[in-house]
């Protein structure tokens, strides 16, 4: 537990000032607040016996003042202390991001989204719970019960401990039924998630679920479910219902102490009505911290275990990085690639199927050439060249880079040197231009505004953005316009443009533009890549019979390689695959 | 649906309609909400009866104390109600007043507790019957409705909404109809002490009543500002998350990292006024306390030194003043929960309002008479989603008893909608479609699905073993039925290698299972409910070797003397159908047997060229790995 909590004490000593403000304004509060009830003991005192109206208003002014004073600190230890665990909540939030930046695909694939998630939200409010809510209602407690022990314990010592009993029974109950509320509520919330997942998978299966008439059966099931979720709940709601009351008890009998045994010592004498009434006042002031005493225990735990998912996340290793990177890497790429006796196994990537993706693949690639690669799915056009890009490095084997091993250069310079539209497009919920401008710089710098234009026009995008009322300032995703699967396509291949990269690589990216418009952006691409190397994986034989080279791969091996011409004469698979898509063109126009 | 709203007489302006029309609703939805009350009114009386109680009871100890100072601790004249059950021994009096104190106490567990518990019960009862009406409804409503509602927000109305409601019933309506007894008894016992003295402590409360009013509102907007930071912490983590790939891939790291600083200064921001707001109200609020406190003090010496209070009084007083503040303060937070409840309620029975319009018809229950024989009849069948989109072109043909029809035709051709449409999932907007001679309107629309085994394209598994997903809910499928259809689909010697057999759990919807095998379980549980009709809608992804033969020859099997109609992507199911229908944009094109259609050279031809030769020659395939996947 200690060596998680370790993890917080960089962040607590940039604070320590503030901290040691915070608890400051804390103690003075705790002390100005024991105060009052003696005062108030000297009025009921004053008042059975002879006072005066001078009397009288100095006890007034004096309690008036000693409330502002009250006030006063305890306005400057809420703001110090909660507002440091913001400051901390706020660390420790940019740390976290920092640290996924650096991660692998290889990390994604193996989390889900949510739980990475959960963690960066969820477990950091509960660790922000312990460090601020909790520090300062320990320490509250701590001090406030220490000034009225003393201040209690000076009237009457007897009385102080038999009144003090019941408040370790208050603290056990609160943090006892805390947990086991808790608890039920996790039951709870797991139980929630599962009507949840039920009815979404009664929605999505509704064709089913109507076509075998099931609708009553899935009745059935869902009521017995939501029979057990009201029943979870009562449960809860019967340890609710007896928490509270119980707290009251406990409290009350606090309450009972004073009234009889100080009631009868009143009687005897040995303390004045004044001291009677103090007891009660004190006894007010307490019942806040007996409470907090049994919840902070709560939040302490919580915010452990929390922390412990966080430090996870904190303390893990990024494995693509620059390691193996020498200083003498070249500034610059020319742009050739070489694929060495590469190996990738399946699995490794978060998927589940074992196997190799490609398997002791040779390929040379000069620097300025264009080269289409195509295949069935599955036989490892993706993996090939995301490890260009170094987005995974092979298990075996090596891709070099103009001559050197890819792993020789810095990552963010191998990086800059790529364009990479991947298969999937993922824009941003920004505007379109910082979507183009993503990988070079500012998109209101005026001279990026022009880079942009040019890339959206050479993307083929251009016309579909001046159509749009907002043109390139308009905000793509759900706050904003939805683009269409070609117009997205064509926005990330302007967002890979505009970088000017040395190594151009199309994954399968214009699928989803229709054949004519994607000839027109290919060419315009042609010219534009004079001299830099393309990757150019597509479906499509009118995408792909251009290249200067035109490579085939079926099960992670390399299986044809040549021009359009070459292979459509060897007779193998891209041989089949430009006739049948020559049949599918004449039928489009039956 | 709220529908034509009274009052249009026709004056007043656009705007005034308008706010008029919220306040009916809203008393609509109140009228509506408490009819979910009505089958629990005896729990929910009884739960009010020991509200009230409660909120007596409240009032008694801070008067219990005032008795005993009164008249043992600092003995005074004045007599008080229960001066003469108490005996005037000062100790033994004490005791007496401390038992009925301590059992105030107990009754007042008792009470709470009791009125928690049953309160609850019904705010969960009534959470069941929402549910379960919402989850029926939506178990009726047309698959057009589904298609333009995503899945999402209909398990909110059945899940958050519902739970927001409960809130309203549970702590929203009771705690405020609590808080106000604990106030008007407080008041009434002051009053009944001392009424001067009550003057001088509800002076107090319209200060506290405006430091909570000025609180709540530098609070909501520190609040919304939470919210929305929140908000796009959790949007621009999970989209960064999602495409981290990208953004490593265009160095974009360092920016992104400063863009979230940024949110989340805002978020941090934001709670340093929410920190502020509270810093400054709960010291606020004491105050005002200690200011009561000091008034009664002033006011009440006075008054004790001029011989018109006593100290019982003046320490009673200074117990309840503390009292008063909290149920002030409760009520606006009530507020937030009923204005929330009223947008949950408004959507939920939005929800409920939706009308259904395929349904049995009105009068005809039972099995439509002369509906026995196994023919299926498209009469000039047209359909459009929308307006005049048309999707299916006047379709006509029939399908004779035991006769297998396949259909094909490229993406798009209407080839489902014409399933779906034979399962009333959708009505035909012009013609008519009859089953055994029926038009397909005049059926129960269960009884009519209940003759088809359908199998989709999408092989759709719920979770659960593989049993339940071939028997789905229909208890009378026995476990031999079950073991008898998966023998029939060549399913049954997949299911013994599994540990499970067939109690084997299917897991996150057959993520474990190959697509092969989904589609076999898929037949097995169409073949399992012994239907008069076959429909099945092929996948086009394609399996390997083995598992495609397996399959193949399930299909065969399945067909085999049934009436189906099979929308067919594997050569081998074309070639065993009696009868192909060409589908081309909508319309019948063509329509006849394989040889015959060949012969034609038309629309089959070219599409046999394109998707079914191969299938013909894989094996002998010239790349010599496996037949390649159509490309699409």
């Amino acid at each position: 537990m200690l060596r998680q909590l370790a993890t917080l004490w960089p962040y607590l000593v940039r604070y320590r000032w503030r901290l040691v403000l915070g608890l400051a304004a804390l103690v003075c509060k705790d002390l100005t607040a024991a105060l009052a009830p003696l005062v108030i003991r000297r009025v009921i005192d004053a008042l059975t016996a002879h006072l005066t109206i001078q009397q009288v208003w100095r006890f007034a002014f004096m309690l008036l003042g000693l409330a502002l004073l009250r006030g006063f600190f305890q306005f400057w230890m809420r703001w110090i202390l909660i507002g440091v665990s913001r400051e901390i909540e706020f660390d420790l939030r940019n740390d976290l991001f920092a640290g996924l930046t650096r991660l692998s695909p290889k990390f994604y694939g193996a989390h889900r989204t949510g739980d990475i998630m959960a963690r960066a939200t969820n477990d950091l409010n509960a660790v922000r719970m312990m460090l601020g809510p909790g520090i300062m209602y320990w320490a509250d407690t701590f001090f406030i019960f220490l000034a009225a022990i003393i201040a209690m314990g000076s009237i009457d010592g007897r009385l102080t401990f038999f009144v003090f009993l019941p408040v370790p029974a208050v603290s056990f109950t609160v943090g006892y039924f805390g947990r086991l509320i808790h608890d039920r509520f996790q039951r709870i919330q797991a139980m929630f998630s599962d009507i949840s997942s039920r009815v979404q998978e009664n929605l999505s299966g509704v064709r089913i679920v109507r076509a075998y008439a099931q609708e009553e059966a899935e009745r059935k099931q869902f009521r017995e479910l939501n029979d057990e979720y009201i029943h979870e709940n009562l449960r809860l709601a019967r340890l609710w219902g007896s928490f509270f009351p119980l707290l009251e008890v406990l409290i009350g009998l606090t309450f009972v102490i004073v009234l009889w045994l100080g009631g009868r010592q009143v009687l005897r004498g040995s303390i004045s009505l004044g001291s009677f009434v103090m007891f009660l006042s004190y006894m007010g002031l307490l019942v806040w911290p007996m409470i907090a005493l049994g919840w902070v225990v709560n939040l302490m735990q919580r915010g452990t275990a929390s922390l412990e998912r966080i430090n996870e996340l904190l303390h893990q290793e990024p494995d693509l990085n620059d390691r193996a990177a020498v200083p003498d890497a070249p500034r610059e790429i020319r742009g050739e690639i070489e694929f060495r006796d590469v190996t990738v196994q399946y699995g490794s990537n978060g998927n589940q199927s074992h196997g190799a993706a490609l398997a002791a693949v040779n390929l040379r690639i000069p620097a300025g050439q264009t080269v289409a690669i195509v295949g069935p799915t599955g036989s490892g056009k993706t993996t090939l060249v995301s490890l260009v890009a170094r987005l995974r490095d092979p298990e075996q084997g090596a891709v070099l880079i103009d001559g050197r091993d890819a792993r020789q250069f810095p990552l963010a310079r191998l990086r800059g040197a790529i364009g990479l539209v991947p298969q999937e497009t993922f824009l941003f919920s920004e505007t379109i231009a910082e979507n183009i401008a993503f990988g070079v710089g500012d998109a209101s710098r005026e001279v990026i505004r022009d880079a942009i234009r040019e890339a959206a026009d050479t993307a083929g995008i251009a016309p579909d953005i001046e159509e749009f009322p907002k043109q390139y300032d308009t905000l793509v995703g759900e706050r904003g316009i939805t683009l269409s699967g070609g117009q997205k396509q064509r926005t990330a291949l302007a967002r890979a443009v505009i970088r000017n990269p040395r190594i151009l690589i199309l994954d399968d990216a214009l699928s989803s533009v229709d054949t004519v418009t994607e000839e027109r952006i290919l060419n315009r691409l042609s010219s534009l890549m004079r001299g830099r190397t393309t990757l150019l994986i597509s479906h499509r034989v009118s995408t792909v019979r251009s290249a200067d080279r035109i490579v085939v791969l079926a099960g992670g091996r390399v299986v044809e390689d040549g021009t359009h011409d070459q292979l459509l004469a060897g007779g193998g698979y891209y041989a089949a695959l430009y006739r049948k898509q020559l049949l599918e063109e004449e039928l489009e126009e039956a | 649906m709220p529908g034509p709203k009274a009052g249009g007489g026709g004056s007043g302006s656009k705007h005034g309609d308008e706010e008029a029309l919220g306040k009916v609703y809203d008393w609509r939805l109140i009228r509506r909400l408490m009819t979910y009350l009505r089958p629990y009114r005896r729990l929910v009386v009884l739960s009010t009866l020991f509200l009230t109680l409660h909120s007596l009871i409240q009032v008694v100890g801070p008067y219990l104390i005032q008795v005993a100072v009164d008249r043992y601790l600092n003995p005074v004249a004045k007599t008080s109600l229960l001066d003469q059950f108490l005996s005037p021994e000062r100790f033994a009096g004490l005791t007496q007043i401390t038992l009925l104190y301590l059992a105030a106490l107990l009754l007042s567990f008792a009470l709470q507790y009791a009125q928690t518990y049953f309160m609850q019960y019904t705010g969960q009862k009534i959470m069941f019957d929402l549910r379960t009406q919402i989850f029926d409804h939506l178990q009726r409503l047309d698959l057009q409705y589904y298609d333009r509602t995503p899945v999402g927000r209909l398990v909110t109305r059945l899940t958050t909404d519902v739970d927001v409601l409960n809130e309203l019933f549970t702590a929203g309506v009771v705690a405020i109809f609590g808080d106000l007894m604990s106030l008007s008894f407080i008041a009434v016992a002051m009053v009944s002490l001392s009424p001067p003295l009550t003057l001088a402590t509800a002076s107090i409360a319209p200060l506290v009543v405006g430091v909570t009013f000025l609180f709540r509102l530098a609070a909501r907007d520190a609040n919304r500002r939470i919210r929305v930071a929140i908000a796009r912490i959790n949007a621009y983590l999970q989209e960064h998350v999602s495409g981290m790939a990208v953004v490593q891939l265009f160095n974009h790291e360092a920016k992104s990292q400063a863009h979230f600083e940024q949110i989340n200064a805002d978020h941090r921001d934001a709670y340093k006024d929410a920190i502020r707001a509270h810093a400054l109200f709960y010291p606020a609020i004491e105050w005002l306390g200690a200011m009561g406190l000091v008034v009664l003090l002033v006011y009440g010496g006075y008054r004790i030194l001029g011989g018109g209070l006593t100290l019982g009084i003046l320490v009673a007083f200074m117990q309840y003043s503390l009292r008063v503040f909290r149920p002030i303060q409760d009520l606006g937070e009530k507020y937030n929960i009923l204005q929330s409840a009223m947008a949950s309620a408004e959507r939920i029975f939005k929800l409920l309002d939706t009308p259904v319009v395929i349904r049995g018809p009105e009068r005809a229950v039972a099995p439509v008479e002369g509906s026995q024989e196994a023919r299926i009849e498209f009469q000039n069948v047209w359909f459009a989603y929308q307006g005049e989109d048309w999707v299916l072109k006047d379709v006509s043909f029939t399908v004779g008893p035991g006769e297998t029809i396949a259909v094909v035709g490229h993406t798009g051709a209407g080839k489902t909608t014409i399933l779906s449409l034979l399962l009333r999932f959708y009505d035909a907007t012009r013609g008519r479609i009859l089953v055994g001679g029926v038009d397909v309107r005049e059926y129960d629309p269960a009884e009519l699905r209940s003759r088809f085994g359908v199998v989709l394209q999408d092989p759709f598994l719920f979770s659960g073993t593989i049993a339940d997903n071939i028997r789905l809910g229909t208890s009378t499928i026995l476990d031999e039925h079950i073991e008898e259809a998966a023998e029939q689909v060549n399913l049954a010697e997949f299911v013994a290698s599994l540990p499970g057999g067939y109690d084997e759990p299917v897991r996150e919807r057959g993520s474990s299972l190959s697509t092969g095998q989904k589609q076999l379980i898929n037949f097995a549980r169409a073949l399992a409910h012994n239907p008069q009709f076959l429909i099945l809608d092929e996948a086009t992804s394609s399996v390997d070797t083995e598992t495609e033969f397996r399959v193949r020859e399930a299909l065969s099997r399945m067909i085999t003397g049934r009436t189906s109609i099979v929308v067919a992507h594997r050569l081998s199911t074309i070639q065993r159908a009696d009868r192909i229908l060409v589908m081309h944009k909508g319309q019948l094109r063509e329509s006849g047997a394989h040889q015959q259609l060949l012969v034609q050279r038309g629309l089959y031809w070219k599409l046999y060229q394109l998707q079914y030769k191969d299938q013909e020659i894989s094996g002998t395939s010239a790349a010599g790995t496996r037949p390649p996947t159509p490309v699409n």
